[in-house]
């Protein structure tokens, strides 16, 4: 086996026409971790298509021990020793590990599917990864977000795969779990694995990777060693151009209180007090499953607060569901945005006036909105108004999640995980959003997982943890600080 | 308010083709489409299968079945024929007494699913079959009573208009139907429906009401299958059949017009083109020597066809606009 198991050359490939990749080169070495990045619809996910032989390349070359293959299915790829675990995990949730892992390949014996071998084989290749804490006779179902993308990484090992490429990881996975991931990650490229790594999150790349690809465009922009590059000149790579603000700068003082809680409780957060004020960014931080999101469901009337006090411009109010928070001048952006935040069949038209016709009565719904002034200002790029936004970037999504939100209004506005699976021009553009909303005199209250985003956007800091809050930090608290909170050990305590 | 240009729905123009087909064909098939009175009478049969359709469109395009109008359908002809007895002093209130009875059935379907959470599949399918024993019930399989003149306008008389002549007192009121359905699909509360077929849990979180927009979904289903009922009562007479199969006749409408089985796609002019395609199918078979027999055959093969195609274009869709992973490694 050579040290260049897979090479990609001058990769071209077009949809109805649209050029999605232009001449795109990819080597991947045995033994290394190899991060692929770009924007949305730089061609990633093409590309990734592509390996997997999903997708065959109108032009271009795709080299395999320095031979040269063509896949016309993803089952030629497999038997190649490629492995692809994607975003959203395949398996079936009511069989076994052992199943799942040989699902389609069981092993038989005397005409009878050979369980013995198949367990015995799925424990030989958990215990190889250190990762015996996996039973593999336990049903998927009853396993961890991370533990089953353990058993997607079992099941390419089973096929012998030399090449692994894994579709944003992390993506699903809660902060703890990264870490179990890292190790995994680093343990395969140890046993001389190639692993092509396409993430989002900076501070992986830079933690996991050897070298580094970026795409833009569907074209190939450079192809680095992770130590010779910072992760400024990396983001200007990706956007080609600089983004030396990520974060906007934090604006004037911050006004009236606009929402108080006092001592609030339920089922998932127990005496909770916290303020945010007009012209406020308030980040709340903590782990996941800390109550951070709760409080948020809480506000929107989800799940009510059953004890403590709610207070909207100083007067305490009874939010029993998202109707009456709606109404009282909440808005709330869900962490879930294909799930909670859109009707992805509808048009942005009707997504963005969705809250205003849905919530709101009389005078009030017939008000007078400029629709095509509300979407330029949350930057919405579509065909139209009438394109459905099942077709739009994830970015493009959010923004009029956020849209829907201004057409009615809110003086408050939670914003849970705001620039989840979105990319980073996308980001940027929904930082200065929030900060231009909060200068116009908005309280806002935002969650996010990813501590840097939180830091930069953030006024003050409130840190959950386990269902309390540990404590309040300023602006441009460390990470540290946040982290030292969020675990319970207090300020900087933690490395 | 953005400047106003017509706009077809998705999945909207395949079933234009079709219908504007099956017209040419009409006209080459036989002499009474050679002047518009042939199509005027075909609208005027067709009406009350329009009617049930767009009333079936606001249960489907809100993510539910209502297969109890065709009972309804049989229900009401028969309790209306019951209570006029021939005479025509007692039409108005009987007819007032019909719609409200439309409207009781289209709650009950629609409390029990939202409130029961009862799936609207089987909801509806108990309410069809209880109308169906009740009627049998009442009626012992010959329905007595009978319809008075003032009644039977509706569905078989004309009204003279200035410059129309003639214009069935049916295709008045199925226009009217019409319109007023695409003026509410067009306003907030419309919009929000489709919305909720498509994710209602992005609505609930918007601040809707749910429920309450599935109940109103039942309830105008409810409603306009009454309103079916007197124009076929009118039209057809009074027999314990004349709903029969009207149910699937209308779901088949429905689908053939591009509605999503499932909700949150399609819109309410196709489902109406649909119904109306399924009658001038019909009508064509039977002007070129095909069995009435085979109607439900046919009708078979439709609504399979269209659910088949409508699976097949979004698979199209999504060959081509590659957004999540692609298929699992086997």
């Amino acid at each position: 086996m050579s040290d260049i198991p897979v090479r990609l050359e001058g990769i071209t490939k077009s949809f109805l026409g649209v050029q999605v990749l232009r001449g795109v080169d990819l080597e991947l070495r045995a033994g290394e971790v190899h991060a692929l990045m770009g924007e949305n619809g730089a061609g990633k996910s093409t590309l990734l298509k592509v390996l997997a032989g999903v997708h065959k390349p109108d032009t271009g070359r795709v080299l395999l021990d320095g031979e040269e293959v063509s896949f016309s299915a993803p089952r030629d790829a497999q038997a190649a020793g490629i492995a692809i675990i994607h975003q959203e995990l395949n398996l079936l949730p009511h069989r076994t590990v052992a199943e799942n892992v040989f699902l389609g390949r069981e092993p038989v014996k005397r005409g009878q599917v050979d369980r013995r071998a198949m367990e015995a084989e799925t424990r030989r290749l958990l215990e190889w990864l250190g990762e015996d804490g996996i039973a593999a006779d336990a049903e998927v179902v009853r396993l961890s977000v991370a533990q089953r993308q353990v058993v997607e990484i079992v099941k390419a090992l089973s096929t012998d795969a030399k090449v692994l490429a894994m579709d944003e990881p992390t993506a699903a996975l809660a902060d703890h779990e990264v870490e179990l991931l890292y190790d995994l990650v680093k343990r395969l490229r140890e046993r001389g694995m190639a692993i092509l790594y396409v993430s989002h999150r900076m501070r992986e790349v830079f933690d996991l990777s050897q070298r580094i690809t970026v795409l833009k465009d569907g074209a190939f922009v450079t192809c680095v060693e992770t130590a010779e590059i910072t992760s400024d000149q990396l983001v200007r790579h990706m956007v080609g151009r600089s983004l030396d603000a990520l974060y906007p700068d934090r604006s004037s003082a911050a006004g009236e209180v606009r929402l108080a809680l006092k001592n609030a409780g339920n089922g998932r957060v127990r005496d909770v007090s916290l303020e945010v004020r007009a012209g406020e960014i308030v980040g709340l931080a903590g782990l996941q499953g800390s109550g951070r999101s709760a409080i948020a469901r809480a506000v929107w009337g989800v799940q009510p607060f059953t004890s403590g006090v709610l207070e909207l411009d100083g007067k305490p109010v009874r939010i029993g569901n998202p109707r009456t928070a709606v109404r009282k001048g909440i808005g709330y952006v869900t962490e879930d945005r294909k799930g909670e935040g859109l009707a992805l069949s509808q048009s942005v038209r009707d997504n963005a006036l969705l809250v205003r016709r849905a919530a709101l009565r009389g005078s009030a719904a017939r008000k007078h909105t400029d629709l095509a002034e509300l979407l330029k200002s949350v930057n919405v790029v579509s065909r139209g108004q009438h394109q459905e936004v099942r077709y739009l970037s994830g970015g493009n999504q959010q923004k009029v999640v956020l849209g829907k939100w201004l057409a009615v209004r809110p003086r408050v506005l939670v914003v849970d995980e705001p620039t989840r699976g979105i990319d980073v021009g996308a980001k940027q553009a929904v930082y200065r959003l929030l900060r231009d909303l909060a200068a116009d005199g908005m309280a806002i209250l935002m969650i996010s997982s990813e501590l840097p985003e939180l830091i930069g956007m953030s006024d003050r800091i409130v840190v959950m943890h386990e269902g309390a809050v540990a404590g309040e930090l300023p602006a441009g608290a460390s990470e540290e600080a946040v982290m030292g909170l969020a675990t319970g050990h207090g300020i900087g305590e933690v490395a | 308010m953005t400047r106003w240009r017509p706009r077809l729905a998705d999945g909207t123009a395949p079933v234009l083709v079709v219908l504007v087909v099956l017209l040419v064909a009409l006209a080459f098939a036989g002499p009474a489409y050679s002047e518009p009175a042939g199509y005027l009478a075909l609208l005027k049969r067709a009406a009350p299968l329009v009617i049930l359709a767009i009333g079936q469109y606001f249960v489907v395009v809100s993510g539910g079945f209502d297969l109890s109008v065709g009972s309804l359908v049989t229900a009401e002809v028969v309790i209306a024929a019951r209570l006029i007895s021939g005479d025509d002093g007692n039409t108005a209130w009987v007819i007032a007494l019909l719609l409200g009875f439309g409207v009781l059935v289209g709650l009950v379907n629609g409390l029990i699913t939202t409130k029961l959470l009862v799936p609207s599949f089987i909801v509806t399918l108990g309410m069809l079959l209880v109308l169906d024993g009740a009627v049998f019930l009442w009626t012992g399989g010959a329905p007595r009573g009978a319809l008075s003149p003032s009644f039977r306008v509706f569905g078989r008389g004309s009204v003279d208009l200035p410059l129309l002549g003639a214009v069935p007192w049916s295709v008045l009121i199925l226009l009217a139907v019409l319109v007023a359905a695409v003026l509410f699909m067009r306003s907030g509360t419309g919009r929000t429906l489709l919305a909720v077929g498509d994710n209602e849990n992005a609505v609930r979180l918007a601040g809707g009401r749910v429920e309450r927009l599935r109940l109103l979904a039942f309830v105008l289903s409810g409603v306009l299958a009454a309103l079916a009922a007197i124009l076929l009562a009118g039209f057809a007479g009074v027999s314990a059949q004349v709903g029969q199969g009207l149910e699937f006749r209308a779901i088949t409408a429905v689908v053939l017009g591009g509605v999503l089985l499932g909700g949150g796609r399609g819109s309410v002019v196709a489902a109406a083109a649909g119904a109306l395609s399924l009658e001038a199918l019909f009508s064509l078979l039977n002007l070129v020597g095909v069995s009435g027999a085979l109607e439900s055959a046919v009708q078979g093969v439709i609504i399979i066809a269209a659910v088949a195609y409508a699976a097949h274009g979004a698979g199209l869709r999504q060959r081509f606009r590659p957004r999540k992973a692609a298929p699992s490694l086997p």
